[in-house]
């Protein structure tokens, strides 16, 4: 267990390192000079200053020194400074990266439960005009674009019934505390949540649904069966167990997809999130703070990936911890 | 394909699709840049003007119709780049095995690790939005699947006898896997595909609406972007763009369930 731990993290590690090395070679291919870049940023851009610059953040080094100095740079956290913003990227990032977990995390336990839900639902009554419906929901919401049903959602439940906020956090200016603070939270998670959540629950039913009936026809349920076991037990302990192997891989396939969906959704909902601050960086063509939240949603996707590999050792005893 | 009720009904909204993207702008030629009556004109109410105006008196209608052509060809040409790029690297990696396999693998599941939009937004940013640069990266971003699975495919269909008799003739190796692998390994590609070119739109949809579209080409997701600060005046103009995405990426899923049920009737699905 431990020794496989240690592994996928090298390997993470190992990853994360090529992604950095891409994401300096990245920053060299963004438009214009750095550092003239830099002093118009900076509201000045006289020969010497442009040249201080350049010595400053070493860019009149030789490239693998600068990579160097770069990668050396993201090991200690530093992501470099957001001229437009006047703070260093990793402040602005760990300042917007709760928000961003809270949505995501919502979001991702919501479709998996309901996803889960339905799709168990649809097989359980295959054929029938339940499971018609539920199918049909399902493509229906696998095909719309993230950014069009938070659209739809305001359009919905914040113009026609004045239900939900439409954008935000929390109530601005209404400085709530405890519970009330909570329960204003919740109420501007919401809809942002179900956005992102649809799409993927919309996947995760299809996928439990197809991999539930695949299941089912195996013969230790037939052997289930035989030995006299209740069907709802054969269902839950079972079928399930086995078929939610493939949708617990899918879940860890869908990490980036989750957090590219945080991107929309947030700039929809002006969620303050790092998806927004990515849209803020966009706008503002602010390269170092794109490329600081890119390496973020990297860092994300593969520790988000490490737990699914884990998860997925628990629920299938099959495999062995060992590498 | 034509016995399932779900890929006919795809078919359907593809030809209709594509004969929209085709066919459209030449029965109607108004511009979709173009000032042609007041602005935020209900739907309904001029005929010549049925879905309304946007917020600058741009015709909607006109928006879509235009808007289907760069939806269409963005999803087409990305997937296809994206072919030509994944069907070599895995074929070579399923084919070769061994070290080759390896390194090719460990580089496509590099790719399959960076979050695939946000790369997206970046590369697009980076080599300023143009529809060269989107279809790039959306294929950048698209190809890893295609690989993974070619390379699962050819990995299967070279132990067959066939192949094995090719190889005893003294065949190339490009000759046995053009020839006599790779024709094998089409039909889940091809289903792939139709799949991939109804996320190409999405994506395409999505980096429209966040301001990283073709400054020249009008777009769903750019419309639907350009209507999102007006929608408590004006519900139609980010309404119908986004049915248009809605429609043709649930035809080109259908497709791709009718095509999968079609071509591999074993896996096809039960309860039907």
């Amino acid at each position: 267990m431990l020794s496989f731990v240690a592994q996928r993290v090298v390997k993470g590690v190992v990853v994360l390192l090529a992604i950095v090395v891409l994401n300096f070679f990245l920053i060299r291919l963004a438009p214009g000079d750095p550092a003239v870049v830099m002093a118009g940023e900076a509201g000045a851009s006289d020969q010497v200053f442009v040249q201080q610059l350049r010595e400053k953040f070493g860019l009149d080094k030789p490239v693998p020194e600068q990579l160097f100095i770069y990668v050396k740079g993201i090991a200690t956290l530093d992501l470099g400074f957001s001229f437009r913003q006047q703070a260093p990227v990793a402040k602005l990032i760990a300042e917007r990266l709760p928000a961003t977990l809270l949505l995501t995390l919502t979001a991702f336990a919501i479709s998996l439960v309901l996803g889960i839900a339905f799709g168990t639902f649809a097989a359980r009554f295959a054929g029938t005009f339940l499971d018609t419906g539920i199918t049909i929901f399902a493509l229906i919401f696998y095909a719309m674009p993230i950014f069009w049903v938070a659209l739809m959602g305001i359009l919905l439940f914040s113009v026609t019934v004045d239900w939900l906020p439409s954008f935000g956090y929390e109530t601005v200016g209404a400085n709530l505390t405890g519970f009330a603070h909570v329960v204003d939270v919740a109420k501007h998670l919401i809809m942002p949540a179900m956005t992102l959540g649809l799409f993927f629950m919309a996947t995760y039913t299809r996928m439990t649904r197809a991999s539930m009936l695949e299941v089912k026809r195996l013969d230790f349920v037939k052997t289930a069966r035989a030995k006299g076991l209740s069907d709802a037990v054969i269902q839950r302990r079972h079928v399930l167990r086995n078929a939610l192997l493939p949708v617990v891989t899918l879940a860890g396939v869908h990490a980036g997809t989750l957090i590219g969906g945080a991107v929309i959704t947030e700039t929809v909902f002006a969620w303050p999130g790092i998806g927004r601050l990515m849209y803020d960086a966009l706008l503002q063509r602010d390269y170092n703070l794109l490329l600081g939240v890119f390496v973020t949603c990297s860092v994300m996707v593969l520790i988000f990936n490490l737990i699914t590999d884990l998860v997925y050792r628990l629920v299938d005893p099959r495999i062995e911890f060992a590498a | 394909m034509l016995r399932s009720p779900s890929g006919v009904i795809g078919i359907i909204i593809l030809l209709l699709a594509i004969s929209v993207a085709v066919f459209g702008p030449l029965l109607f030629p108004n511009s979709p840049w173009r000032m042609v009556q007041r602005p935020f004109l209900p739907p309904f109410t001029l005929s010549t003007v049925p879905l309304g105006t946007d917020a600058l008196g741009r015709d909607v209608f006109a928006g879509m119709i235009f808007g289907a052509r760069v939806s269409l060809l963005v999803g087409l040409v990305s997937t296809l780049v994206a072919l030509v790029v994944g069907v070599p690297i895995g074929a070579m990696a399923g084919y070769f095995g061994g070290k080759v396999d390896d390194a090719l693998m460990r580089f496509t599941e590099f790719f399959q690790t960076i979050p695939s939009f946000a790369l997206a937004i970046v590369l697009v940013a980076i080599l300023q939005p143009s529809i060269y640069s989107i279809v790039a990266s959306i294929a950048v971003v698209s190809w890893p699947p295609v690989a993974r699975l070619v390379r699962g495919e050819v990995l299967s269909l070279r132990t067959r006898e066939y192949v094995q008799a090719a190889v005893v003739t003294g065949q190339s190796n490009s000759w046995i896997i053009l020839r006599e692998i790779l024709p094998n390994a089409l039909s889940p590609v091809i289903v792939l595909a139709s799949l991939m070119v109804a996320t190409a739109i999405l994506l395409e949809s999505s980096l429209s609406f966040l301001g990283l579209g073709d400054p020249n080409l009008i777009s769903w997701g750019y419309m639907v972007g350009a209507g999102r600060t007006v929608i408590r005046q004006a519900w139609w103009i980010t309404v119908f763009p986004g049915v248009a995405i809605l429609i043709s990426v649930l035809g080109l899923n259908l497709i791709g369930e009718g095509l999968n049920d079609a071509l591999n009737p074993r896996l096809s699905r039960e309860g039907r």
